[in-house]
């Protein structure tokens, strides 16, 4: 019925197709070109195991922290009245404009044993800069907004009711969070949370910043296929860029199922 | 629709709040005002010099030159592909939304090895352009490239959403009257999507002007050449000028700064557009 139906799908198909599609395409022919005995012996370098082991690590500790963080900052922004409670909702976007090697460089220096944070660590014996927690720091933060932005309008949906029936038929605080809140909240959840863990499994400005790349303690993966890019290593790169990049759908198609689930049972209420 | 009226915390929400904003403050304001600081500790006089140093300048240059060529294309293709999949119902309607979505999942290196496979000498088109003298990695067209890739959600992520709400009632309309279709575009989508449009703008240049990982694949860094602002940031680290890093990453904050400033108004605008008709 409207017009520019054509137009609008054959230049978005050739966009996409070249942007998009073809890059993708070349990763996977590139891949299928490796031997699957080569595909074994890249695999299976002990630094590489050891920077696999590192990132997951990390990015498991990230997106935990920041399902507390964002559950905690999406409560009181959505629950409460504050002084600056509009400039709290804005700097949580933060992370997304700010150039991840700024933030990977000012996180270091913020960090470093002399740095305005790593300072007051210094006594309490932890190292944050060039070391594990130091990875875990850049990732959280580059990923802070997804679960407060996913967590935002389920709590605004959230309707009072239940929470003061519950509380009339004497249900405590902590009894009506277990009870009523969290099965309400936790699809949406479990989704940032699954998104902030995607976004640090791939994150590369921000970590080499303050990880100080050490091969086998503070090396992400993202790193070694950098390397493997810079010692023209082309099919190591691939394989190990491939294993990500199945990682990362396989958890964005769970995201897809859970929310799917959840928009269906949500309906039949 | 039930809607929660924000109060006045009381004592649990007061201890909530306070932890709330200690890490609002630790996290997100004290890395800003670092920033600031450290750009400026030694003083104006080398925060300037450090400005005007001609790798500095080539760097702003390139990045400028990046985001001028990216921005224009992924506006134009974003606000297509949204047009496409909100006003029509087709087969293989899921599919484009996914591949809109895919940037997103790919990690910025792994993007830059995708686009160094395909334009790089033995690449599909790397190869074919090389026979006419081409070259795409390592130099300027390659970074736009990856660019483009890398901030070609964000238009049609802004459009979507705001686009499927509005419906095609209003379109519909104009076209029965006898409007053409560039006419209905310009006097009614337009102004509907206007603020969300303008967003979706300032948010690609941001991005564009602040991406690392795949044009760090891409470029080679060259210095004074193939440097973009973010990677004479890591230049200059590495260099240990700290003074200088800083002085670019002053840069890049403000305009991480200006995106968040001009979203909050835009988004204001746009729910006044959304909500005053009616």
């Amino acid at each position: 019925m409207l017009p520019g139906f054509k137009l609008s799908l054959g230049l978005g198909v050739f966009y996409l197709s070249l942007i998009v599609l073809l890059p993708a395409i070349t990763l996977v022919l590139q891949t299928l070109e490796i031997s699957w005995d080569e595909f074994v012996f890249y695999l299976t370098d002990p630094r590489l195991i050891a920077a696999f082991k590192v990132t997951f690590a990390a990015a498991a500790c990230a997106s935990l922290f920041n399902g507390a963080l964002g559950l905690l900052l999406a409560w009181i922004l959505v629950r409460y009245e504050f002084p600056g409670k509009k400039l709290v909702d804005t700097l949580v976007d933060l992370p997304f404009a700010l150039p991840t090697a700024v933030a990977g460089l000012t996180l270091s220096a913020l960090f470093a044993q002399n740095g305005w944070l790593g300072r007051w660590l210094v006594p309490l014996d932890i190292k944050v800069s060039y070391t594990f927690i130091g990875i875990v720091i850049a990732m959280l933060f580059t990923s802070i907004p997804f679960v407060v932005r996913t967590l935002q309008p389920v709590l605004e949906d959230l309707s009072l009711e239940y929470e003061e029936a519950a509380a009339s038929l004497g249900a405590s605080r902590s009894q009506i969070f277990r009870r009523i809140i969290l099965p309400h909240i936790r699809p949406a959840l479990l989704i940032g949370m699954a998104l902030s863990f995607v976004r640090s499994l791939g994150e590369f400005g921000a970590v080499i910043f303050i990880a100080g790349n050490m091969p086998y303690e503070t090396e992400v993966v993202s790193l070694m296929i950098f390397t493997y890019i810079g010692e023209y290593n082309y099919p190591a790169a691939a394989a190990v860029a491939m294993l990500i990049l199945a990682a990362s759908l396989l958890l964005l198609l769970v995201i897809q199922v859970i929310q799917s689930y959840y928009g269906r049972r949500h309906r039949k209420i | 629709m039930h809607t929660y009226i924000p109060r006045k915390p009381d004592r649990t929400g007061k201890v909530l709040v306070g932890l709330g904003l200690f890490f609002v403050v630790t996290l997100l304001v004290l890395p800003l005002v670092l920033i600031f600081f450290s750009a400026f500790r030694s003083g104006w006089q080398l925060f300037t010099s450090n400005l005007m140093d001609s790798d500095m300048i080539s760097a702003i240059k390139l990045t400028l030159l990046v985001a001028v060529l990216t921005v224009p294309v992924n506006l134009v293709f974003g606000t297509l592909i949204a047009w496409c999949v909100t006003k029509f119902q087709f087969f293989g309607k899921k599919l484009i939304i996914a591949l809109i979505d895919t940037p997103y999942a790919i990690s910025p290196v792994v993007a830059g090895l995708c686009y160094l496979l395909l334009y790089g000498n033995q690449g599909l088109i790397g190869g074919w352009l090389d026979d006419y003298g081409i070259q795409v990695i390592f130099a300027w067209p390659g970074i736009v490239l990856v660019t483009i890739f890398v901030t070609s959600p964000y238009v049609a992520r802004e459009l979507i959403p705001l686009m499927e709400s509005q419906g095609n009632d209003e379109e519909e309309a104009a076209i029965l009257l006898g409007a053409s279709g560039w006419a209905m575009f310009r006097r009614i989508t337009l102004p509907n999507i206007k603020w969300a449009l303008l967003y979706g703008t300032v948010l690609t240049t941001a991005r564009a002007v602040g991406e690392f990982g795949s044009v760090a694949v891409i470029s080679g860094s060259i210095r004074g050449q193939t440097n973009t602002l973010p990677l004479h940031v890591q230049l200059l680290q590495q260099d240990y000028n700290s003074v200088g890093a800083f002085t670019a990453a002053l840069l890049l904050a403000s305009i991480a700064l200006l995106t968040l400033i001009l979203k909050t108004i835009f988004e204001y605008l746009q729910n006044k557009k959304h909500t005053t008709p009616a």
